[in-house]
C-alpha cells in the first residue's frame, strides 16, 4: 500500500510539485559561494602562481642562467641574459618573466636544475597596464629560499669559483692526477 | 469640477500607477536575481548597495551606455517598433487592475478580462515582428515558435477565465473582485487557476516555457539582434508580464484586496508578491520542455482540462447557483 502510495506519488504531477518543494527548500540551506574579497579558499602549497626566483641558504642568487627555464617554456615568456662574475660563477644579467604571456605550467620549475625559479601559491596580479605585467629581476628574487631549504648548488655543483677549487665540493673526490695512473 | 480635476486627477493617476508598476519591473529583475541564487545555493547580486538593491541602477546604466545597434541587413521601422508595443500592450492592460476598491486605473471597464485577453494576445506580435525584422534565422525561429506557443495557450487562457465569468456573470474585475467577498476562486475553480496560471507562465515567456528565447539552441530567440534600449524594452516588458499576470491571479483567484486588518492595496501586493516569488522559484525548479512536449501539453492537456472545468462549471451554474447564471 505505502509502496504503491510512493509510486503513485512518483508520477506527474506530484513529482513536478515534489521538485518545486525540493528547490524551495534550498532557500534555507547554506550557500556554497565564497565572497572572495573578503572569505578565500586555501591554496594548496604546490600551487602554480607567481614565479620567483630564490636564493641559496647563504643568501646569494641560485640561478645560474643555464636558459633551461627559458627553452622548457611553451610561451617563450623568459628571457634572460647569462654573465660571470669576479669569481666565476654564472648569473642572470637581467631576468624577465612576461606575466601577460605566461600560462603557470611549471615547466620552468621542472627544467631549473638548481631550484632558482619556483611557483608559489599567488595569483592575485591584476594590473591596469599591460606593460606592468613584465617582471624584471628585481621583482622576481625574493630573500628566502623557497621550498628547498638546504640545496645550494654551488657547494655541490664540480665547477671551480673562487674560494672553492676542483675537488672540494660536497661529495666530491679530489681530481685525479692523470700522470700517476700511468703503468 | 474644473476642467483640470477632471482630466488632470486620472492623468496623474495613470502615471502614478505606470511608474510603480515599472519601478517594481525594475526591482523584480534584482529580486529574481537574489532568489535564483538562494535557490541555487549561491548569494546572487549582493555587492552593489545594501544587499545588492542598488544592482538595478547599474544595470540600467549599463543598458543605456551600450551601443545601440540596429542591424541595417533587416527591417528597421519594424524592428524599432517591435519591443516597444510589447511594453505599451502589457501596461495598456495594468490599467483595468482594480489594486484597491477605489484605487486603479479603470478597473469597472465592463470589459475588463476581455481587454486583457486582446492586449496580452498583442505580445505575440513583439516576438514575431521582432524574429522578422532581425533578418536572422534563430531570431525568425524564435519568433515562430513564440508565435505557435502564444497561440495554443492564449486559448485555454480565455477559457480558464469564462469559469469565473459564468459565475459573476460579468468581465468586470473590480465585481469579480467584490464577489470574492466570502470566497476566493481558487477554491471553486481549481482547475481554471492552474490553467490560468501555466497559461500564464507560457504569455509571459518565462522560464518553463521560454522556448522562444531558448539560449541552448537559439542563441538568444527573438531578441538575438536586440542590445541597448531596445533588449531593455524586452526585458521590461518580460517583467512587466511576471507583475501583470501575478497580479491578475491575485484578482481573479485569491481575492484581490480581501483581507482582514491591513489594507487593501496591502493585501493585494502581498499576494501579487507571493505570486511573482511562486513564477520565480518555477523558473528555479522547472527544466525547459522540447518543442513538441510544450506544444502536446497545450493542446492535449491544458485544452481538455479547460473545456472540461467550462463544462463542469457551467452546469453548477445552471443547477445549482439561484440566478442561474445571469
Amino acid at each position: 500500500m505505502a509502496k504503491a502510495l510512493s509510486k503513485f506519488l512518483k508520477t506527474e504531477p506530484f513529482s513536478t510539485m515534489r521538485t518545486i518543494f525540493n528547490v524551495f527548500t534550498f532557500l534555507f540551506k547554506p550557500k556554497v559561494t565564497v565572497e572572495y574579497p573578503e572569505e578565500r579558499t586555501p591554496l594548496p602549497p604546490r600551487w602554480r602562481g607567481r614565479i620567483i626566483l630564490s636564493r641559496d641558504p647563504d643568501g646569494a642568487e641560485r640561478c645560474v642562467a643555464c636558459y633551461l627555464c627559458a627553452v622548457a617554456c611553451p610561451v617563450d615568456c623568459i628571457s634572460l641574459q647569462k654573465t660571470e662574475d669576479e669569481t666565476g660563477r654564472w648569473y642572470p644579467e637581467f631576468f624577465r618573466i612576461n606575466f601577460s604571456r605566461c600560462i603557470y605550467c611549471g615547466y620552468c620549475e621542472e627544467a631549473c636544475p638548481t631550484h632558482a625559479i619556483q611557483l608559489t601559491p599567488d595569483f592575485e596580479m591584476s594590473e591596469y597596464d599591460r606593460n606592468n605585467m613584465v617582471y624584471e629581476k628585481e621583482d622576481l628574487l625574493i630573500d628566502g629560499t623557497g621550498k628547498y631549504h638546504d640545496y645550494n648548488f654551488w657547494r655541490v655543483a664540480g665547477k671551480a669559483i673562487g674560494g672553492k677549487s676542483k675537488g672540494e665540493a660536497e661529495n666530491e673526490r679530489p681530481p685525479v692526477d692523470v700522470r700517476t695512473l700511468l703503468p | 469640477m474644473t476642467l483640470m480635476q477632471s482630466i488632470g486627477y486620472p492623468l496623474l493617476n495613470i502615471v502614478f500607477i505606470m511608474l510603480v508598476a515599472i519601478l517594481w519591473a525594475a526591482i523584480l529583475t534584482w529580486v529574481e536575481r537574489r532568489m535564483l541564487g538562494f535557490w541555487q545555493e549561491r548569494w546572487g547580486p549582493n555587492r552593489v548597495g545594501p544587499s545588492g538593491v542598488a544592482q538595478v541602477i547599474a544595470d540600467i546604466i549599463k543598458l543605456l551606455t551600450k551601443e545601440d545597434f540596429t542591424p541595417n541587413y533587416g527591417d528597421r521601422v519594424v524592428f524599432i517598433i517591435a519591443p516597444a508595443s510589447l511594453v505599451v500592450a502589457v501596461v495598456m492592460s495594468f490599467g483595468i487592475l482594480p489594486i484597491a476598491r477605489d484605487i486603479g486605473i479603470s478597473p469597472d471597464l465592463n470589459i475588463g478580462i476581455l481587454f486583457f485577453l486582446a492586449m496580452s494576445s498583442l505580445t505575440v506580435y513583439s516576438a514575431v515582428l521582432g524574429g522578422w525584422a532581425s533578418n536572422n534565422k534563430y531570431s525568425l525561429l524564435g519568433g515562430l515558435r513564440g508565435a505557435s506557443q502564444m497561440l495554443a495557450y492564449e486559448v485555454f487562457m480565455g477559457l480558464a477565465l469564462m469559469g469565473i465569468v459564468m459565475i459573476t456573470g460579468t468581465f468586470n474585475l473590480a465585481k469579480i473582485v467584490e464577489a470574492q467577498d466570502n470566497m476566493w476562486f481558487a477554491l471553486p475553480q481549481f482547475f481554471g487557476f492552474v490553467v490560468f496560471m501555466i497559461a500564464g507562465l507560457a504569455e509571459t515567456r518565462r522560464l518553463p516555457y521560454d522556448l522562444p528565447e531558448g539560449e541552448q539552441e537559439l542563441v538568444a530567440g527573438y531578441h538575438t539582434e536586440y542590445s541597448s534600449m531596445k533588449f531593455g524594452m524586452y526585458f521590461l516588458g518580460e517583467y512587466l508580464g511576471v507583475i501583470l499576470i501575478s497580479a491578475l491571479i491575485t484578482a481573479l483567484y485569491f481575492g484581490g484586496w480581501h483581507g482582514p486588518l491591513l489594507p487593501g492595496w496591502l493585501w493585494f501586493m502581498l499576494k501579487t508578491i507571493f505570486f511573482m516569488l511562486f513564477f520565480i522559484l518555477l523558473r528555479a525548479a522547472l527544466p525547459r520542455p522540447r518543442y513538441d512536449q510544450l506544444t502536446a501539453f497545450g493542446w492535449k492537456a491544458m485544452l481538455p482540462l479547460a473545456l472540461l472545468n467550462f463544462l463542469a462549471t457551467g452546469i453548477i451554474v445552471l443547477v445549482v447557483l439561484p440566478h442561474g447564471g445571469t
